[in-house]
């Protein structure tokens, strides 16, 4: 045997591991910054002409004061933003609005109409994907510089082409699209007739609770406070989202102290955090929902109604909301949310009845199906909880795990069977989300336009008649009467079932209070927020 | 009868050229293989990129406009053409996602990955080959077989695992190191980006502390990296050393009386050009990316920035880094080559 010593070798080693190891590290989060962990990499630009998605929209919300916002108090109502009140003429055609006196913008340049003009005309002209909530009220790049017009300093008026309901129109105003932009700051910016749209990409001239430092893609937004907000100076004088793609990372970072809040934990890690003395778990009812589309013209089982009243039974949405969907959605049977939503939720899982049901249709035996999920968690489990009541009654499922993306864009071609779908509405009224669910004017596959009804070959005249109707329905109560009666059809009989509504949970450290998510994919609100 | 000078009087010179001639032929010729797969790749994915910038709630106008302007309408032959076109001028293109030039991203995240993997190749090599030689030193002795199953967890368990318990026990319980991300939040938006590489840039301007804390943050999944590396390179020295040290040369000098540790040199010493093969495999593996361990740790690096374009139809963002990771592979080959031949005195000498 060749012996080295083998001591002379592993100490040095050992001690060079330990030295390595031994770094210290920073811990605790500043007491006047707020660090926030949450999944942002589908940023693709801080401007609210152009901002449409989950991560930036919410970033917006705190940088710009829009014209309508959400009522900090109670996230159903609308109020006055940068708009003090406002008057709509006797024909519902014209909206006269009187800005708020004494606001004032980052840069310390005084709010005017003519920012409101500035900033809701730009929209249109540069007609990025949001730019279709102004089109339907008639605004296009050639009749938006008449429509939308500053009269004086403080009054802004709004023309549109329609007599529609006025929520439908102030609901639009409140969307990401009506932020209003600092006109000055940014015609400083502009390059090639753009409207400043490469600068505003990066940098922010906003008025709202916070300003941006800078945004690093993939990486991490960072803002500091304005302290001259309307609503008053926030508690916290920086704010941090940063990007944690990994839900188990953002637990570890949350237990290390190196983060506040924590937006997008699992349901199981959710369930442990109750239990923690550490933290508090923040729910908040989101408008999203989930729904199974029923390819109608794909498919022929999936074209004969009692099949899709069959499915309705076969699905044992109870189960799984008490298992491993506690806490993470409930049971929700129908397109609407919040208070103009159905409160009933009539089906549960009923194999018998579902036989029943597809003996009369013809198809005792079951079928064979395909069925399209996201490969991400909850959508795999609730599909393979699907696959398996289905069998009960003899239809087959095979479950095909894709990318969001591909997923999508299978959907928006027709080409799925069953698709596992999400919705969430681009505003809060709900038009936004009875135009996707019932309205389909032409059902052929060269229609330009997608929705949820087309998607599932759903041919519906006259309740796209309906869904016109109810937009320029100025009586409340009847408008809602409309939306009641759509989605009782929808619920009973139609080749989409709805499923369950998102229960958002945010955790937080035990000090952090006052976060508020609100019910839409962009109205969490930073600024009441301490520690 | 030629006009052009006649090489053969000078050897160094058409050595050079034609060495030179080689590698510009080799990166070209891969180069193009390479693009062309994956411009096909990425027209024929079943993922319509214009979603990517529009969304799905997209109005049909925008949605056609979109569509004219990323040229999906026209034929797969011209599009690849009108790429490789701009390429030649040095314009890679936009990035879907981020909306900057795919080169501005590249430079952003592949100085990260590099970091990455130059700390995992250098723990890999720092703790791989004494173990390899030892392993091969001591065969099949406990000290072997103690290695060899530590090699074998490196390769078995799935890195995201061993990452997210590294990170428990590390971080979170022991608090050795830093947590997820390239540096703590407080001195992120402080150091100035000169180069991009954050060791050197905290280097050039003297700030200790995010130098201290940039490793802290390094050295967890740089050791995750280096072990996965370690595994594999103890492995191929040892066979390397055994291969070595049963050759009759180190019979011969045994005899002669050389003591232990200098024939173990020698051996070592003959291993140098395969190891030299080994090593640069490793680091150009490392510097693909390792998505997972992106992942997990938050590294802002060239890894996730692909797969997240991959999964968006981002060809430009795909193809941008593709080609950059062909170039540097390329390169670590020839390197590495060259580096092989210097150490193989046999090879020098056929050569000249």
């Amino acid at each position: 045997m060749h012996y080295i010593k083998l001591n002379k070798v592993l100490k040095p080693l050992f001690a060079a591991m330990l030295i390595g190891c031994a770094l210290p590290a920073l811990a605790a989060t500043p007491k006047d910054t707020l660090i926030m962990a949450r999944k942002i990499d589908d940023i693709k630009t801080l401007d609210p002409a152009e901002v449409f998605e989950w991560g930036s929209g919410e970033i917006i919300n705190n940088i710009y004061t829009r014209l309508v916002t959400l009522d900090p108090n109670d996230p159903e109502k609308l109020t006055g933003g940068v708009a003090q009140s406002w008057k709509v003429s006797e024909d519902g055609l014209t909206y006269e609005f009187k800005i708020r006196p004494n606001m004032k913008f980052h840069s310390g340049n005084p709010i005017t109409a003519k920012d409101v003009e500035y900033s809701l005309r730009r929209v249109v002209h540069l007609k990025k994907t949001p730019v279709f909530i102004f089109n339907q009220l008639g605004w296009t790049s050639d009749t938006v510089d008449h429509m939308v017009k500053a009269t004086d300093n403080d009054t802004v008026i709004l023309k549109i082409a329609k007599p529609y309901a006025t929520s439908l129109v102030i609901n639009c105003l409140s969307a990401g699209v009506g932020s209003v932009v600092d006109s000055v700051e940014v015609q400083k910016h502009i390059k090639d007739n753009d409207y400043g749209y490469e600068w505003l990409r990066t940098h922010s001239a906003g008025s709202g609770a916070y300003k941006l430092l800078v945004w690093k893609p993939k990486d991490a937004v960072v803002m500091e406070a304005n302290p001259d907000f309307y609503l008053g100076a926030p508690k916290m004088k920086r704010f941090i989202v940063r990007h944690i793609a990994e839900p188990s990372a953002q637990r570890l970072l949350l237990d290390a102290g190196d983060i506040d809040i924590a937006r997008d934990l699992s349901a199981d890690q959710v369930k442990q955090a109750r239990k923690n003395d550490k933290f508090t778990v923040s729910t908040t009812e989101k408008l999203s929902t989930y729904y199974l589309g029923l390819n109608a013209a794909k498919s022929k089982p999936l074209a004969n109604e009692k099949v899709w009243e069959a499915m309705r039974w076969l699905i044992d949405y109870q189960g799984m909301a008490g298992s491993f969907l506690d806490g993470y959605y409930r049971v929700h049977q129908s397109f609407l949310t919040g208070s103009n939503g159905l409160r009933n939720n009539p089906y549960k899982l009923d194999v018998d009845k579902a036989k029943a049901l597809l003996k009369e249709a013809g198809y005792a035996d079951g079928f064979s199906i395909s069925m399209d999920v996201y490969n991400t968690s909850p959508q795999t489990d609730i599909g393979q909880s699907i696959q398996s009541t289905f069998a009960r009654a003899g239809i087959k499922v095979n479950l095909i795990q894709s990318d969001k993306a591909q997923a999508l864009t299978k959907y928006r071609t027709r080409a799925h069977e069953i698709m596992l779908a999400a919705w969430s509405p681009d505003y809060m009224d709900p038009h936004s989300t009875a135009e996707f669910f019932v309205r389909n004017v032409d059902n052929s596959d060269a229609s330009k336009n997608k929705t949820a009804a087309w998607r599932n070959g759903w041919s519906i005249p006259e309740m796209s008649d309906l869904t016109e109707k109810a937009m320029m329905e100025r009586d409340t109560e009847a408008r809602l009467d409309i939306y009641r009666q759509q989605q009782e059809t929808v619920q009973k009989n139609s080749p989409m079932i709805m499923m369950f509504q998102l229960l958002e949970n945010s955790v937080l450290q035990k000090n952090v209070t006052n976060f508020v998510s609100g019910p839409g994919f962009d109205t969490a609100m930073y600024w009441k927020i301490e520690k | 009868m030629t006009i052009l000078p006649d090489l053969s009087k000078f050897p160094i010179l058409r050595n050079t050229v034609k060495t030179t001639g080689d590698v510009v032929a080799t990166l070209c010729i891969t180069l193009f293989g390479l693009l062309l797969v994956t411009f096909v790749i990425g027209r024929v994915i079943p993922i319509d990129p214009v979603l990517a910038i529009t969304g799905d709630r997209v109005s049909p106008e925008v949605y056609a406009k979109v569509r004219d302007e990323l040229g999906l309408d026209l034929p797969m032959w011209q599009q690849f053409l009108n790429y490789l076109g701009k390429l030649f001028q040095g314009d890679f293109g936009t990035s879907v996602l981020t909306s900057q030039s795919v080169l501005h991203d590249v430079a952003t995240y592949f100085p990260a990955t590099i970091e990455l993997a130059l700390a995992g190749t250098l723990i890999g090599i720092v703790f791989g080959i004494p173990l390899g030689i030892a392993s091969a030193i001591y065969k099949n002795t406990w000290l072997d077989q103690i290695i060899r199953v530590v090699s074998l967890i490196g390769y078995s368990i799935p890195i995201f695992w061993l990452g997210l318990v590294g990170l428990l026990i590390f971080y979170v319980k022991l608090g050795w190191v830093a947590g997820v991300g390239r540096l703590d939040v407080a001195f992120e938006y402080i150091i100035e980006r000169k180069t991009g590489f954050i060791m050197l840039d905290a280097l050039l301007s003297g700030q200790w502390d995010i130098l201290e804390n940039f490793l802290s943050h390094l050295a967890l999944p740089a050791f995750l990296l280096g072990y996965l590396s370690m595994a594999y390179i103890s492995r191929m020295t040892r066979s390397f050393m055994l291969e070595q040290l049963g050759q009759i040369y180190i019979t011969t000098a045994r005899v002669k009386g050389l003591s232990e540790g200098r024939v173990v040199w020698h051996a070592f010493r003959n291993t140098f050009t395969q190891l030299v093969t080994v090593i640069s495999l490793t680091f150009a593996n490392l510097l693909e990316g390792a998505v997972l361990t992106e992942t997990v740790f938050a590294w802002p690096g060239i890894g996730l920035y692909i797969t997240n374009s991959l999964f968006a139809a981002d060809m430009n963002a795909v193809l941008g880094g593709t080609t950059i990771i062909g170039i540097c592979f390329v390169l670590i080959n020839i390197a590495a080559d060259a580096l092989g031949r210097f150490f193989d005195p046999r090879i020098r000498r056929s050569a000249s």
